[in-house]
Protein backbone atom coordinates (compact mmCIF):
# COMPACT_ATOMS: atom_id res chain seq x y z
CA UNK A 1 0.00 0.00 0.00
CA UNK A 2 1.14 3.55 -0.64
CA UNK A 3 0.06 6.50 1.46
CA UNK A 4 0.48 8.81 -1.56
CA UNK A 5 -1.97 6.82 -3.69
CA UNK A 6 -4.46 6.18 -0.87
CA UNK A 7 -4.59 9.91 -0.13
CA UNK A 8 -4.88 10.73 -3.84
CA UNK A 9 -7.89 8.40 -4.14
CA UNK A 10 -9.52 9.85 -1.02
CA UNK A 11 -8.97 13.45 -2.19
CA UNK A 12 -10.36 12.62 -5.62
CA UNK A 13 -13.51 11.00 -4.17
CA UNK A 14 -14.06 14.07 -1.99
CA UNK A 15 -13.58 16.41 -4.96
CA UNK A 16 -16.20 14.43 -6.89
CA UNK A 17 -18.63 14.77 -3.98
CA UNK A 18 -17.96 18.49 -3.68
CA UNK A 19 -18.68 18.89 -7.38
CA UNK A 20 -22.06 17.21 -6.90
CA UNK A 21 -23.78 19.88 -4.77
CA UNK A 22 -27.07 18.07 -4.47
CA UNK A 23 -25.52 14.84 -3.18
CA UNK A 24 -23.27 16.75 -0.80
CA UNK A 25 -26.24 18.71 0.59
CA UNK A 26 -28.35 15.59 0.99
CA UNK A 27 -25.51 13.77 2.75
CA UNK A 28 -25.22 16.52 5.33
CA UNK A 29 -28.76 17.80 5.75
CA UNK A 30 -30.93 14.67 5.43
CA UNK A 31 -29.69 12.92 8.61
CA UNK A 32 -30.48 16.07 10.63
CA UNK A 33 -33.96 16.26 9.10
CA UNK A 34 -34.66 12.57 9.74
CA UNK A 35 -33.61 12.72 13.36
CA UNK A 36 -35.77 15.84 13.79
CA UNK A 37 -38.68 14.01 12.19
CA UNK A 38 -38.28 11.18 14.70
CA UNK A 39 -38.27 13.67 17.58
CA UNK A 40 -41.33 15.52 16.24
CA UNK A 41 -43.26 12.28 15.78
CA UNK A 42 -42.81 11.41 19.45
CA UNK A 43 -43.36 14.98 20.65
CA UNK A 44 -47.11 14.79 21.36
CA UNK A 45 -47.53 11.03 21.81
CA UNK A 46 -44.73 10.62 24.30
CA UNK A 47 -44.17 13.72 26.44
CA UNK A 48 -41.61 11.92 28.65
CA UNK A 49 -39.23 11.70 25.70
CA UNK A 50 -38.76 7.95 26.27
CA UNK A 51 -39.42 7.00 22.64
CA UNK A 52 -36.97 9.49 21.23
CA UNK A 53 -34.31 8.45 23.74
CA UNK A 54 -34.88 4.80 22.81
CA UNK A 55 -34.89 5.21 19.02
CA UNK A 56 -32.71 8.28 18.44
CA UNK A 57 -29.34 6.59 19.04
CA UNK A 58 -30.09 3.56 16.80
CA UNK A 59 -31.14 5.98 14.06
CA UNK A 60 -27.79 7.77 14.43
CA UNK A 61 -26.17 4.37 13.80
CA UNK A 62 -28.42 3.38 10.90
CA UNK A 63 -28.24 6.54 8.80
CA UNK A 64 -24.47 6.60 8.08
CA UNK A 65 -24.52 2.84 7.48
CA UNK A 66 -27.37 2.94 4.94
CA UNK A 67 -26.23 6.12 3.18
CA UNK A 68 -22.61 5.02 2.76
CA UNK A 69 -23.70 1.55 1.66
CA UNK A 70 -25.76 3.04 -1.17
CA UNK A 71 -23.31 5.76 -2.17
CA UNK A 72 -20.37 3.36 -2.22
CA UNK A 73 -22.06 0.56 -4.10
CA UNK A 74 -23.17 2.94 -6.85
CA UNK A 75 -19.86 4.86 -7.13
CA UNK A 76 -17.76 1.71 -7.18
CA UNK A 77 -19.99 0.15 -9.78
CA UNK A 78 -19.58 3.30 -11.86
CA UNK A 79 -15.84 3.07 -11.40
CA UNK A 80 -15.91 -0.55 -12.58
CA UNK A 81 -18.06 0.12 -15.64
CA UNK A 82 -16.34 3.33 -16.80
CA UNK A 83 -12.97 1.60 -17.05
CA UNK A 84 -11.34 3.93 -14.51
CA UNK A 85 -10.93 1.05 -12.04
CA UNK A 86 -9.15 -1.02 -14.66
CA UNK A 87 -6.94 1.93 -15.52
CA UNK A 88 -6.07 2.50 -11.85
CA UNK A 89 -5.25 -1.16 -11.33
CA UNK A 90 -3.03 -1.14 -14.43
CA UNK A 91 -1.16 1.73 -12.74
CA UNK A 92 0.83 1.31 -9.50
CA UNK A 93 -2.41 1.44 -7.44
CA UNK A 94 -2.68 -1.34 -4.87
CA UNK A 95 -6.10 -2.79 -4.13
CA UNK A 96 -5.65 -1.60 -0.57
CA UNK A 97 -4.96 1.94 -1.84
CA UNK A 98 -8.20 1.95 -3.78
CA UNK A 99 -10.35 0.55 -0.95
CA UNK A 100 -8.50 2.51 1.72
CA UNK A 101 -8.98 5.74 -0.25
CA UNK A 102 -12.71 5.17 -0.45
CA UNK A 103 -12.98 4.17 3.22
CA UNK A 104 -11.00 7.25 4.22
CA UNK A 105 -13.05 9.66 2.09
CA UNK A 106 -16.40 8.28 3.24
CA UNK A 107 -15.13 8.08 6.81
CA UNK A 108 -14.45 11.84 6.65
CA UNK A 109 -17.89 12.51 5.16
CA UNK A 110 -19.47 10.32 7.86
CA UNK A 111 -17.63 12.22 10.59
CA UNK A 112 -19.02 15.55 9.35
CA UNK A 113 -22.46 14.04 8.71
CA UNK A 114 -22.72 12.39 12.12
CA UNK A 115 -21.15 15.35 13.87
CA UNK A 116 -23.98 17.54 12.57
CA UNK A 117 -26.67 14.98 13.39
CA UNK A 118 -25.32 14.53 16.93
CA UNK A 119 -25.20 18.29 17.48
CA UNK A 120 -28.80 18.65 16.32
CA UNK A 121 -29.93 15.69 18.47
CA UNK A 122 -28.21 16.75 21.64
CA UNK A 123 -28.46 20.54 21.61
CA UNK A 124 -31.64 21.15 19.68
CA UNK A 125 -33.67 18.05 20.47
CA UNK A 126 -32.35 17.32 23.99
CA UNK A 127 -31.24 13.77 23.38
CA UNK A 128 -29.73 12.47 26.63
CA UNK A 129 -26.30 10.91 26.18
CA UNK A 130 -24.64 9.11 29.10
CA UNK A 131 -21.17 8.80 27.57
CA UNK A 132 -19.00 11.43 25.90
CA UNK A 133 -20.37 12.96 22.70
CA UNK A 134 -17.27 12.20 20.64
CA UNK A 135 -17.86 8.47 21.20
CA UNK A 136 -21.26 8.83 19.55
CA UNK A 137 -19.57 10.35 16.50
CA UNK A 138 -16.83 7.71 16.53
CA UNK A 139 -19.42 4.92 16.50
CA UNK A 140 -21.22 6.62 13.60
CA UNK A 141 -17.94 6.83 11.63
CA UNK A 142 -17.26 3.13 12.16
CA UNK A 143 -20.82 2.36 11.02
CA UNK A 144 -20.24 4.44 7.90
CA UNK A 145 -17.04 2.53 7.14
CA UNK A 146 -18.97 -0.71 7.62
CA UNK A 147 -21.51 0.55 5.07
CA UNK A 148 -18.67 1.49 2.71
CA UNK A 149 -17.05 -1.94 3.08
CA UNK A 150 -20.29 -3.83 2.39
CA UNK A 151 -21.15 -1.47 -0.48
CA UNK A 152 -17.77 -2.12 -2.11
CA UNK A 153 -18.32 -5.84 -1.69
CA UNK A 154 -21.81 -6.01 -3.20
CA UNK A 155 -20.86 -3.77 -6.12
CA UNK A 156 -18.82 -6.73 -7.40
CA UNK A 157 -22.03 -8.74 -7.75
CA UNK A 158 -24.09 -6.09 -9.53
CA UNK A 159 -24.05 -5.61 -13.28
CA UNK A 160 -25.97 -2.33 -13.27
CA UNK A 161 -26.82 0.51 -10.93
CA UNK A 162 -30.39 -0.87 -10.74
CA UNK A 163 -29.05 -4.13 -9.37
CA UNK A 164 -26.71 -2.34 -6.99
CA UNK A 165 -29.63 -0.45 -5.43
CA UNK A 166 -31.55 -3.73 -5.07
CA UNK A 167 -28.86 -5.02 -2.75
CA UNK A 168 -30.07 -2.55 -0.16
CA UNK A 169 -33.29 -4.49 0.64
CA UNK A 170 -31.31 -7.72 0.40
CA UNK A 171 -28.36 -6.81 2.62
CA UNK A 172 -29.49 -3.87 4.72
CA UNK A 173 -33.19 -4.37 5.53
CA UNK A 174 -32.80 -7.82 7.20
CA UNK A 175 -30.11 -6.32 9.40
CA UNK A 176 -32.42 -3.45 10.39
CA UNK A 177 -35.23 -5.93 11.22
CA UNK A 178 -32.99 -8.16 13.31
CA UNK A 179 -30.86 -5.53 15.06
CA UNK A 180 -33.16 -5.35 18.08
CA UNK A 181 -34.94 -2.16 17.12
CA UNK A 182 -38.40 -3.74 16.77
CA UNK A 183 -38.13 -6.77 19.06
CA UNK A 184 -35.37 -7.05 21.67
CA UNK A 185 -32.79 -9.54 20.39
CA UNK A 186 -33.15 -11.78 23.46
CA UNK A 187 -36.89 -12.05 22.83
CA UNK A 188 -36.54 -13.32 19.26
CA UNK A 189 -36.97 -16.99 18.31
CA UNK A 190 -33.69 -18.75 19.07
CA UNK A 191 -32.76 -19.12 15.41
CA UNK A 192 -33.32 -15.46 14.61
CA UNK A 193 -31.42 -14.43 17.72
CA UNK A 194 -28.51 -16.54 16.50
CA UNK A 195 -28.72 -14.87 13.08
CA UNK A 196 -28.89 -11.48 14.74
CA UNK A 197 -25.70 -12.32 16.63
CA UNK A 198 -23.96 -12.84 13.29
CA UNK A 199 -24.98 -9.51 11.77
CA UNK A 200 -22.73 -6.46 12.16
CA UNK A 201 -25.53 -3.92 12.44
CA UNK A 202 -26.76 -5.57 15.67
CA UNK A 203 -23.44 -4.70 17.30
CA UNK A 204 -23.46 -1.20 15.79
CA UNK A 205 -26.90 -0.48 17.27
CA UNK A 206 -25.96 -2.02 20.62
CA UNK A 207 -22.85 0.16 20.75
CA UNK A 208 -24.80 3.32 19.91
CA UNK A 209 -27.45 2.53 22.55
CA UNK A 210 -24.81 1.82 25.11
CA UNK A 211 -23.13 5.21 24.59
CA UNK A 212 -26.47 6.93 24.95
CA UNK A 213 -27.82 5.07 27.99
CA UNK A 214 -24.96 3.65 30.05
CA UNK A 215 -22.03 5.51 31.49
CA UNK A 216 -18.98 3.70 32.73
CA UNK A 217 -15.33 4.03 33.55
CA UNK A 218 -13.95 3.05 30.16
CA UNK A 219 -12.48 5.57 27.68
CA UNK A 220 -15.11 8.17 26.72
CA UNK A 221 -17.06 7.54 30.00
CA UNK A 222 -18.84 4.53 28.54
CA UNK A 223 -19.25 0.94 29.60
CA UNK A 224 -16.36 -1.28 28.46
CA UNK A 225 -18.83 -3.57 26.64
CA UNK A 226 -19.46 -0.67 24.21
CA UNK A 227 -15.87 -0.86 22.98
CA UNK A 228 -16.21 -4.64 22.63
CA UNK A 229 -19.33 -4.18 20.47
CA UNK A 230 -17.58 -1.53 18.41
CA UNK A 231 -14.60 -3.85 18.01
CA UNK A 232 -16.91 -6.41 16.44
CA UNK A 233 -18.17 -3.78 13.98
CA UNK A 234 -14.58 -2.79 13.12
CA UNK A 235 -13.83 -6.49 12.53
CA UNK A 236 -16.77 -6.81 10.13
CA UNK A 237 -15.73 -3.63 8.30
CA UNK A 238 -12.16 -4.88 7.86
CA UNK A 239 -13.45 -8.30 6.79
CA UNK A 240 -15.71 -6.59 4.23
CA UNK A 241 -12.78 -4.57 2.88
CA UNK A 242 -10.59 -7.68 2.58
CA UNK A 243 -13.37 -9.60 0.77
CA UNK A 244 -13.95 -6.49 -1.36
CA UNK A 245 -10.26 -6.46 -2.27
CA UNK A 246 -10.59 -10.06 -3.42
CA UNK A 247 -13.28 -8.97 -5.89
CA UNK A 248 -11.01 -6.39 -7.54
CA UNK A 249 -9.27 -8.07 -10.44
CA UNK A 250 -6.30 -6.73 -12.33
CA UNK A 251 -6.90 -9.26 -15.09
CA UNK A 252 -10.32 -10.06 -16.48
CA UNK A 253 -11.52 -12.55 -19.08
CA UNK B 1 17.75 4.69 -30.40
CA UNK B 2 18.32 1.03 -29.63
CA UNK B 3 16.48 -1.94 -30.98
CA UNK B 4 15.79 -3.81 -27.77
CA UNK B 5 12.46 -5.62 -27.92
CA UNK B 6 9.92 -3.73 -25.83
CA UNK B 7 7.12 -6.20 -26.51
CA UNK B 8 7.62 -9.89 -27.23
CA UNK B 9 4.47 -11.91 -27.92
CA UNK B 10 4.84 -15.67 -28.36
CA UNK B 11 2.15 -18.10 -29.45
CA UNK B 12 -0.52 -16.13 -27.60
CA UNK B 13 -3.97 -17.69 -27.25
CA UNK B 14 -6.95 -15.90 -25.70
CA UNK B 15 -10.33 -17.56 -25.45
CA UNK B 16 -13.34 -15.33 -24.73
CA UNK B 17 -16.37 -17.51 -24.13
CA UNK B 18 -16.67 -19.69 -27.21
CA UNK B 19 -14.68 -17.35 -29.40
CA UNK B 20 -10.93 -17.69 -29.80
CA UNK B 21 -10.24 -13.97 -29.77
CA UNK B 22 -6.49 -14.33 -30.30
CA UNK B 23 -5.21 -17.48 -31.96
CA UNK B 24 -1.49 -18.37 -31.72
CA UNK B 25 -0.20 -14.88 -32.37
CA UNK B 26 3.48 -13.99 -32.18
CA UNK B 27 5.46 -10.83 -32.97
CA UNK B 28 7.82 -8.41 -31.34
CA UNK B 29 8.02 -4.64 -31.18
CA UNK B 30 11.27 -2.73 -30.78
CA UNK B 31 11.76 0.57 -29.05
CA UNK B 32 11.44 3.49 -31.45
CA UNK B 33 8.74 1.80 -33.51
CA UNK B 34 5.19 2.95 -34.19
CA UNK B 35 3.24 -0.20 -34.98
CA UNK B 36 -0.26 -0.08 -36.43
CA UNK B 37 -2.63 -2.86 -35.44
CA UNK B 38 -5.24 -2.87 -38.18
CA UNK B 39 -8.30 -4.96 -38.80
CA UNK B 40 -12.09 -4.90 -38.80
CA UNK B 41 -13.87 -4.45 -35.49
CA UNK B 42 -14.20 -7.74 -33.62
CA UNK B 43 -10.94 -9.14 -35.05
CA UNK B 44 -9.20 -9.31 -31.68
CA UNK B 45 -7.26 -6.03 -31.68
CA UNK B 46 -8.54 -4.90 -28.31
CA UNK B 47 -8.03 -8.32 -26.70
CA UNK B 48 -4.46 -8.43 -28.00
CA UNK B 49 -3.78 -4.94 -26.64
CA UNK B 50 -5.26 -5.89 -23.27
CA UNK B 51 -2.93 -8.88 -23.18
CA UNK B 52 0.06 -6.61 -23.85
CA UNK B 53 -0.99 -4.29 -21.03
CA UNK B 54 -1.55 -7.31 -18.78
CA UNK B 55 -5.23 -6.86 -17.94
CA UNK B 56 -6.43 -9.83 -20.01
CA UNK B 57 -6.64 -13.41 -18.74
CA UNK B 58 -4.80 -15.46 -21.38
CA UNK B 59 -5.04 -19.18 -22.11
CA UNK B 60 -1.67 -19.85 -23.70
CA UNK B 61 1.61 -18.41 -24.87
CA UNK B 62 3.42 -15.48 -23.34
CA UNK B 63 3.65 -11.71 -23.49
CA UNK B 64 6.87 -10.11 -22.28
CA UNK B 65 7.16 -6.34 -21.90
CA UNK B 66 10.56 -4.73 -21.22
CA UNK B 67 11.85 -8.12 -20.13
CA UNK B 68 9.05 -8.76 -17.61
CA UNK B 69 5.82 -10.75 -17.94
CA UNK B 70 3.06 -8.34 -19.08
CA UNK B 71 1.25 -6.73 -16.15
CA UNK B 72 4.18 -7.13 -13.72
CA UNK B 73 4.28 -4.68 -10.84
CA UNK B 74 7.46 -2.99 -12.11
CA UNK B 75 5.76 -2.21 -15.44
CA UNK B 76 2.77 -0.36 -14.03
CA UNK B 77 4.27 3.11 -14.33
CA UNK B 78 6.07 2.37 -17.61
CA UNK B 79 3.12 1.39 -19.79
CA UNK B 80 0.47 3.88 -20.92
CA UNK B 81 -2.82 2.40 -22.07
CA UNK B 82 -5.83 4.10 -23.62
CA UNK B 83 -9.03 2.10 -23.95
CA UNK B 84 -11.54 2.76 -26.72
CA UNK B 85 -14.11 4.18 -24.32
CA UNK B 86 -12.48 7.11 -22.48
CA UNK B 87 -11.63 6.05 -18.91
CA UNK B 88 -11.56 9.34 -17.07
CA UNK B 89 -13.88 10.74 -14.39
CA UNK B 90 -16.79 12.57 -16.01
CA UNK B 91 -17.45 14.67 -12.92
CA UNK B 92 -13.92 16.06 -12.63
CA UNK B 93 -12.28 18.71 -14.79
CA UNK B 94 -9.56 17.83 -17.29
CA UNK B 95 -6.88 19.23 -14.98
CA UNK B 96 -8.29 17.43 -11.92
CA UNK B 97 -8.30 14.12 -13.78
CA UNK B 98 -4.70 14.57 -14.88
CA UNK B 99 -3.54 15.74 -11.46
CA UNK B 100 -5.15 12.70 -9.85
CA UNK B 101 -3.57 10.18 -12.21
CA UNK B 102 -0.22 12.00 -12.01
CA UNK B 103 -0.28 11.60 -8.22
CA UNK B 104 -1.13 7.90 -8.56
CA UNK B 105 1.77 7.44 -11.00
CA UNK B 106 4.10 9.56 -8.90
CA UNK B 107 4.69 11.78 -11.95
CA UNK B 108 5.57 15.44 -11.46
CA UNK B 109 2.72 17.93 -11.67
CA UNK B 110 4.51 19.71 -14.56
CA UNK B 111 3.50 16.67 -16.56
CA UNK B 112 -0.14 17.70 -16.22
CA UNK B 113 0.37 20.89 -18.23
CA UNK B 114 2.64 19.24 -20.76
CA UNK B 115 0.16 16.44 -21.48
CA UNK B 116 -2.77 18.85 -21.79
CA UNK B 117 -0.75 20.81 -24.37
CA UNK B 118 0.05 17.65 -26.33
CA UNK B 119 -3.61 16.70 -26.75
CA UNK B 120 -4.62 20.37 -27.26
CA UNK B 121 -6.96 20.49 -24.27
CA UNK B 122 -5.29 23.38 -22.52
CA UNK B 123 -8.18 25.72 -23.19
CA UNK B 124 -10.59 23.19 -21.63
CA UNK B 125 -8.46 22.49 -18.57
CA UNK B 126 -11.06 23.68 -16.07
CA UNK B 127 -14.06 22.16 -17.80
CA UNK B 128 -15.77 19.11 -16.39
CA UNK B 129 -15.01 16.14 -18.65
CA UNK B 130 -18.67 15.08 -18.83
CA UNK B 131 -19.49 18.32 -20.67
CA UNK B 132 -16.81 17.91 -23.34
CA UNK B 133 -17.39 16.52 -26.82
CA UNK B 134 -16.66 12.85 -27.52
CA UNK B 135 -13.35 13.65 -29.21
CA UNK B 136 -12.25 15.91 -26.38
CA UNK B 137 -13.04 13.20 -23.83
CA UNK B 138 -10.92 10.67 -25.74
CA UNK B 139 -8.12 13.22 -25.77
CA UNK B 140 -8.41 13.67 -22.00
CA UNK B 141 -8.10 9.90 -21.67
CA UNK B 142 -5.10 9.92 -24.03
CA UNK B 143 -3.45 12.68 -22.00
CA UNK B 144 -3.58 10.43 -18.91
CA UNK B 145 -1.69 7.72 -20.80
CA UNK B 146 1.03 10.21 -21.77
CA UNK B 147 1.77 11.19 -18.15
CA UNK B 148 5.34 10.43 -17.15
CA UNK B 149 6.43 9.55 -20.72
CA UNK B 150 5.93 5.76 -20.58
CA UNK B 151 8.28 3.36 -22.42
CA UNK B 152 5.36 1.61 -24.06
CA UNK B 153 2.16 3.25 -25.25
CA UNK B 154 -0.79 1.06 -26.16
CA UNK B 155 -3.54 3.09 -27.82
CA UNK B 156 -6.86 1.55 -28.79
CA UNK B 157 -8.37 3.63 -31.63
CA UNK B 158 -7.18 6.96 -30.23
CA UNK B 159 -7.94 9.03 -33.31
CA UNK B 160 -11.59 8.08 -33.97
CA UNK B 161 -13.77 11.09 -34.67
CA UNK B 162 -10.99 13.64 -34.44
CA UNK B 163 -10.49 16.60 -36.68
CA UNK B 164 -7.88 15.82 -39.40
CA UNK B 165 -5.50 18.55 -38.23
CA UNK B 166 -5.50 17.22 -34.70
CA UNK B 167 -5.19 13.67 -36.01
CA UNK B 168 -2.08 14.64 -37.94
CA UNK B 169 -0.64 16.35 -34.85
CA UNK B 170 -1.33 13.35 -32.65
CA UNK B 171 0.42 11.02 -35.10
CA UNK B 172 3.37 13.42 -35.05
CA UNK B 173 3.32 13.15 -31.24
CA UNK B 174 3.33 9.33 -31.42
CA UNK B 175 6.39 9.51 -33.70
CA UNK B 176 8.09 12.00 -31.36
CA UNK B 177 7.57 9.62 -28.46
CA UNK B 178 8.97 6.77 -30.54
CA UNK B 179 11.96 8.88 -31.55
CA UNK B 180 12.58 9.45 -27.85
CA UNK B 181 12.83 5.66 -27.41
CA UNK B 182 9.29 4.52 -26.64
CA UNK B 183 7.43 1.79 -28.49
CA UNK B 184 3.95 2.76 -29.65
CA UNK B 185 1.14 0.38 -30.63
CA UNK B 186 -1.90 2.03 -32.20
CA UNK B 187 -4.99 0.15 -33.28
CA UNK B 188 -7.40 1.32 -35.92
CA UNK B 189 -10.17 -0.10 -38.05
CA UNK B 190 -9.51 2.66 -40.55
CA UNK B 191 -7.13 1.17 -43.07
CA UNK B 192 -5.89 4.54 -44.35
CA UNK B 193 -4.11 5.22 -41.07
CA UNK B 194 -1.64 2.55 -42.20
CA UNK B 195 0.62 4.99 -43.96
CA UNK B 196 1.38 6.74 -40.70
CA UNK B 197 2.84 3.59 -39.10
CA UNK B 198 6.40 2.25 -39.32
CA UNK B 199 5.08 -1.28 -39.42
CA UNK B 200 1.69 -2.95 -39.76
CA UNK B 201 0.05 -5.91 -38.08
CA UNK B 202 -3.03 -6.89 -40.04
CA UNK B 203 -5.53 -8.93 -38.03
CA UNK B 204 -8.65 -10.91 -38.86
CA UNK B 205 -10.55 -13.43 -36.70
CA UNK B 206 -7.84 -13.50 -34.05
CA UNK B 207 -5.03 -14.26 -36.50
CA UNK B 208 -2.25 -11.96 -37.72
CA UNK B 209 -2.43 -11.98 -41.53
CA UNK B 210 0.57 -9.76 -42.13
CA UNK B 211 3.44 -8.27 -40.13
CA UNK B 212 5.51 -5.96 -42.35
CA UNK B 213 5.97 -2.40 -43.54
CA UNK B 214 3.38 -0.84 -45.82
CA UNK B 215 5.60 -0.87 -48.97
CA UNK B 216 6.50 -4.55 -48.39
CA UNK B 217 2.85 -5.42 -47.88
CA UNK B 218 1.75 -3.66 -51.06
CA UNK B 219 4.53 -5.25 -53.06
CA UNK B 220 3.82 -8.75 -51.80
CA UNK B 221 0.08 -8.56 -52.42
CA UNK B 222 0.35 -6.44 -55.57
CA UNK B 223 -2.41 -4.25 -54.16
CA UNK B 224 -2.78 -0.47 -54.42
CA UNK B 225 -3.75 0.15 -50.82
CA UNK B 226 -4.10 -1.57 -47.45
CA UNK B 227 -7.76 -2.34 -48.05
CA UNK B 228 -6.84 -4.16 -51.25
CA UNK B 229 -3.95 -5.95 -49.56
CA UNK B 230 -6.27 -7.07 -46.79
CA UNK B 231 -8.79 -8.50 -49.29
CA UNK B 232 -6.01 -10.22 -51.19
CA UNK B 233 -4.65 -11.86 -48.02
CA UNK B 234 -8.13 -13.05 -46.99
CA UNK B 235 -8.70 -14.54 -50.44
CA UNK B 236 -5.33 -16.29 -50.39
CA UNK B 237 -6.30 -17.83 -47.07
CA UNK B 238 -9.66 -19.02 -48.39
CA UNK B 239 -8.01 -20.63 -51.44
CA UNK B 240 -5.39 -22.28 -49.24
CA UNK B 241 -8.13 -23.75 -47.03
Amino acid sequence: MSARITLAVAARVLTQLRRDHRTAAMLLVLPCLLISLLWWMFDAADPTGQGFTRLGPPLLALIPFIVMFLVTSVTTLRERSSGTLERLLAMPTGKGDFLGGYALAFGVVAAVQSGLAVLVSVWLLDLGVAGDLWVLVAVAVVDAILGTALGLLVSAFARSEFQAVQFMPAVVVPQILLCGLFVPREAMPAFLEAVSNLLPLSYAVDAMRSVATTSGSALGSVDASMWADLGVVVGFALGGLVLGAATLRRRTA
Amino acid sequence: MNNAAVVEVRNLVVQRGRVRAVDRVGFSIASGEVVGLLGPSGCGKTTLMRAIVGVQVVQGGSVTVLGQPAGSRSLRDRVGYVTQAPSVYDDLTVAENLRFFARVLGASLDEVDRCMQVVALHAQRDQVVGRLSGGQRSRASLAVALLGSPDLLVLDEPTVGLDPVLRRDLWATFHDLAAAGAAVVVSSHVMDEAERCDRLLLMRDGVVLADETLPDLLQRTKADDVEGAFLELVEQEVTAA
